[in-house]
């Protein structure tokens, strides 16, 4: 079972992300941006970070990677895809999700441990949590605030596409509190917040991450 | 016309002896011209007299620091953790931590140009710091970032401040460096000087170190990482080591700009490169730009450099040869490479899009020679331009205002007695600016990327594991309070000292080395080089008597505004090291800990002046600042390392700005429980609070462990008191005021934001 984390120019997490599949119990394969083959990985994360500096946009540029091209038709074929932070913008920037990520309603950078709930548990990337769980996670990011049209919001709403929302404050002025979302078939999922940093509680707040790793590993061998 | 036919060759300066130069435009003093004169036997050309100006500027050169600065060298080059392994004059310090690592930790000053420019000045100063740690051959693995500013509600500090923040977090956020650590302290003093200074720590393999030099004929220097560009022209000489005239031209072009992105492109491939073996020598490019890194490669190579500098990639091509010598672009490297190398070096830079270019090569002419378009523009003994600038024994005296600040002691101001009074006294201190909730500055870093940060802000220290399998970890803490400085610089530096120390072991780390930056006002002013050459001798012989070295550091002069300096400030920074990170001990009281039992360990005196207590209840700084025993600090350390080591405590804090209450606050406040204390036995309620003594920490002890924790402090005669238990949600002060941490956290919370947001 093996777990794919690209490296894009400016990836910042990606070390993070690999060792939070190996502590899920996968084996973590490094993927270079500019290399289109994926090395048989059965899922692949995008990693946080400014990749390409957050330049034009954020992920404007990283969707155009070579191995992009390979991880968007593939995904149409089903495999898992989770896009942390700069990762949910490279997915959205990818149109593999709907909506866009801009910088947050403050203007600041921020960073803080962040209670969320999971809404959808029946993605490849949630299935280990319960129904409306309640775990907190680390965010951290710039360009964090979910937007898109009512029509699309409500029809992720409708369809059931929205994976997580933030509790208490909303962070960075993301439209309706959300915090992650996945497509049609549950198998791309994109999340603003970080649960890589969330795997052992020595240098995370809490392990409430470690879900989202193991659940793709479950969603796996189950297909 | 094309730019290089008015190149000023060295043949054409022999031919032109009288032509008039800019010298004072530059920065030099005309017996420093003369001096140029006097080493070349001819006039400089206008390339020379640019390297030599920045290189003998006050930032490069440590003109007026230097003699005192050599004393560092009475310090016993042994870290209590293991050997030294660079020191003083390589990039940054690197020392033995065992495992087969190695740690290399340095500080270093942005102050100027972060008052002209607060975000491009402050991202600089995080990139610069950086790229010390990469140029050793070591991983950059946090940053920390002590800060100090003029009154919070001061109008320039509104426009400094969020600049300064915002430049430290978006630079180092881009990188991926969580900021694990750091201070925010404001004083009048430093309003028109803000301090803005950054520490990086990087980890490497012994086997990785690299020092900075050329060696080896017919080697080929490339270099790499950004294009060069008109900024941060003349900034070390134009900014550094002068201060701002009233009305003067605005000097904005001189602050460099920063591109995070390029920085994290060129950290990844100079590790590579590293890794791959093809570099035999290499530099950052800070302050001084070319001029630094060739004639300190040169010097501290074997041979000579030459180097074409029409091979320079620009991103401006009017640039001049004067300019490129001078530019402070960010983001730039240069390495010396055998020619076997060359292809491989560059194949790792293209694989990063990072653009490297072979400019020159060594030489065995011991000569650093420098061509435009094939003129020789520059042709110099290296040495003369990197080490051998002037060496000024500015005059010091003791201020005469010395003795009456000094006999002017807080201890005989008004003080709360009632239980209401210390209440109210308890509630405006946490609300201060130097005491309050600083996560307005800090939720504005990461402080999680890397996954190895085991302690961030706003614990004692901010600690790092460096490996996953054993455990093995770092920690440093950043400390200096300048009121206790301005009062007595000899004994503030060891206080500061003393704190940083105390805080790392606060954590369960054993304090091993010590880097410094030394803020202060103009060193023209023989009462400021009088607090500077104090605070040096105290850090000597703090540093001595603790068993742990100084491996590098920075001096910054010239921060003061007229006739007003900043209030001494010489930071110090402590690295210490913890076998197990599992074992570190946090600060908060969680409910876990629910019916721990508090012990203050060390001594309380009657000493309040230069304290938070005076500051913000009366505005008063005179006196004499508490009373310093290293000895005393090294049981302290022990005490809370063997605790650590051995379960005996579940949390510490240390005691310092704002005394006991202002540790039980932040304690309560970061785990969520509170406590309820008593003075000990003899103790008046006001001095257990607020007194600022030396030498003290406050640790939780499980009921299970407290025989056998008592009976350690006991054995080691160190004073030891119970004060307490934690429990509740509330800070209650036996038979004096009790307080909901609810209450406690909105005082404490609201103060930034309030001005801030």
């Amino acid at each position: 079972m093996k777990i794919g984390v690209v490296t894009f120019p400016g990836s910042l997490d990606d070390a993070d992300a690999r060792r939070a599949a190996a502590v899920a119990g996968a084996e973590a394969v490094a993927l270079w941006h500019g290399d289109a083959d994926l090395h048989g990985v059965d899922a692949v994360v995008l990693p946080g970070g400014f990749s390409y500096g957050d330049y034009l946009r954020a992920g404007a540029i990283s969707r155009f990677a070579p191995v992009m091209e390979t991880i968007i038709k593939k995904a149409g074929e089903g495999l898992p895809v989770l896009g942390i932070c700069n990762g949910f913008q490279v997915l959205c920037e990818s149109h593999l999700l709907p909506g866009a990520l801009i910088k947050n309603h403050h203007r600041k950078f921020i960073c803080k441990d962040q209670p969320l709930r999971i809404e959808n548990n029946r993605t490849a990337w949630t299935s280990d949590y319960d129904a409306n769980h309640e775990i907190t996670i680390v965010l951290k990011n710039q360009d964090g605030s979910y937007v898109a049209d009512e029509a699309t919001l409500d029809r992720l709403e409708g369809e059931g596409r929205v994976v997580a929302r933030y509790l208490d404050e909303n962070p960075n002025g993301s439209y309706r509190d959300i915090a992650g979302i996945t497509n049609e078939r549950g198998n791309v999922v994109g999340l603003m917040p970080h649960p890589e940093h969330c795997v052992e509680t020595l240098t995370g707040p809490t392990t409430d991450g470690l879900g989202f790793f193991t659940s793709v590993l479950k969603a796996v061998v189950a297909s | 016309m094309s730019p290089q036919s008015h190149a000023d060759t060295v043949s054409n300066a022999n031919s032109t002896p009288d032509v008039e130069q800019p010298w004072a435009e530059l920065g030099l003093k005309p017996d420093e011209y003369q001096r140029i004169r006097d080493i070349l036997g001819r006039r400089p050309t206008s390339c020379e007299l640019a390297m030599y100006s920045v290189m003998w500027s006050e930032h490069c050169s440590y003109k007026s620091s230097k003699v005192h600065l050599k004393r560092f060298g009475e310090i016993p080059q042994e870290t209590p953790a293991g050997k030294m392994l660079a020191g003083i004059g390589e990039n940054a310090g690197v020392i033995d931590i065992g495992e087969g690592y190695a740690v290399t930790f340095k500080v270093e000053s942005h102050n100027h140009p972060s008052y002209v420019e607060p975000y491009q000045g402050a991202a600089t100063g995080v990139g610069g710091i950086v790229r010390d740690i990469i140029a050793m051959g070591a991983r950059p693995v946090a940053v920390m970032d002590p800060l100090r500013f003029g009154p919070l509600d001061a109008p320039d500090t509104k426009r400094v401040l969020p600049g300064i923040v915002s430049g430290v977090g978006g630079y180092g956020n881009s990188l991926g460096l969580p900021n694990i650590g750091g201070e925010v302290v404001f004083d009048p003093t430093y309003l028109g000087n803000p301090l803005v200074n950054a520490l990086c720590i990087g980890v490497m393999r012994h086997e990785d170190l690299h020092l900075a030099n050329a060696t080896g004929v017919g080697n080929q220097m490339i270099l790499y990482g950004a294009k060069t560009g008109g900024d941060g022209i003349g900034g070390v000489s134009v900014l550094a080591s002068e201060t701002f005239a009233e009305g003067g031209p605005t000097k904005r072009p001189a602050v460099q700009v920063g591109d995070p992105f390029m920085e994290k492109l060129l950290i990844e491939c100079t590790l590579e490169l590293f890794a791959a073996n093809v570099v035999e020598g290499i530099q950052d490019l800070g302050g001084g730009g070319l001029s630094c890194a060739t004639s300190e490669l040169a010097s501290a190579g074997d041979g000579g450099m030459r180097v074409s500098l029409d091979k320079v990639p620009l991103r401006d091509a009017s640039l001049s040869p004067e300019e490129i010598l001078m530019s402070e672009s960010q983001e730039r490297m240069m390495a010396c490479v055998t020619p076997e190398n060359v292809e491989a070096f560059l194949k790792i830079c293209a694989k990063w899009d990072v653009q490297a270019d072979v400019i020159g090569e060594v030489t065995d002419t011991g000569r650093l020679e420098i061509d435009w378009h094939g003129e020789r523009v520059v042709d110099v003994l290296p040495e003369t331009v990197a080490h051998e600038g002037p060496v000024y024994h500015r005059p010091y005296a003791r201020p005469d205002w010395q003795d009456a600040l000094q006999a002017d002691g807080a201890e005989k101001l008004p003080r709360a007695s009632s239980g209401a009074e210390l209440r109210d006294t308890l509630l405006r201190l946490v609300a201060s600016p130097n005491l309050c909730d600083k996560s307005w500055v800090t939720d504005q870093y990461d402080r999680y990327v890397l996954g190895n940060s085991v302690l961030s802000q706003p614990e004692d220290s901010g600690m790092i594991r460096v490996d996953e399998t054993s455990g093995l970890g770092v920690a440093v803490s950043t400390d200096c309070n300048g009121r206790f400085a301005k009062l007595d610089p000899y004994t503030g530096a060891k206080l500061a000292l003393a704190e940083s120390y105390r805080n790392v072991a606060t954590t369960g780390a054993r304090p091993a080395a010590v880097t410094d930056c030394l803020n202060f006002g103009s060193p023209e002013d023989a009462g400021v080089m009088w607090q500077f050459t104090e605070a040096i001798r105290g850090l000597v012989d703090g540093c001595i008597e603790l068993g742990i070295p100084v491996t590098g550091g920075n001096v910054s002069f010239y921060n003061q505004t007229g006739e007003t300096p900043i209030l001494p400030t010489p930071v110090i920074g402590v690295l210490g090291v913890i076998d197990d990170v599992t074992r570190r001990t946090p600060i908060g009281f969680t409910a876990e800990m629910e019916g721990h039992q508090l012990y203050l360990l060390g001594e309380t005196e009657e000493e309040l002046s230069g304290s938070e207590w005076a500051n913000v209840i009366h505005g008063h700084l005179g006196g004499r600042p508490p009373a310093v025993d290293l000895e005393a600090e090294k049981q302290l350390a022990d005490i809370l390392i063997n605790a650590s080591r051995d379960g005996l405590i579940d949390a510490a804090h240390d005691v310092s700005d704002g005394g006991v209450a202002q540790t039980l606050v932040e304690s309560a406040l970061r785990g969520g429980v509170g406590a309820r204390v008593w003075a000990p036995d003899g103790l008046d309620p006001f001095l257990f609070l607020f007194a600022e003594s030396a030498g003290r920490a406050v640790v939780a002890v499980p009921r299970t462990e407290e025989v056998r924790f008592t009976d350690m402090c006991t054995a080691r005669r160190f004073p030891h008191a119970k004060i307490g238990v934690i429990t509740g949600d509330t800070l209650d002060v036996q038979d004096q005021f009790e307080i909901p941490l609810t209450e406690l956290r909105t005082a404490w919370t609201a103060t930034l934001p309030s001005v801030l947001n």
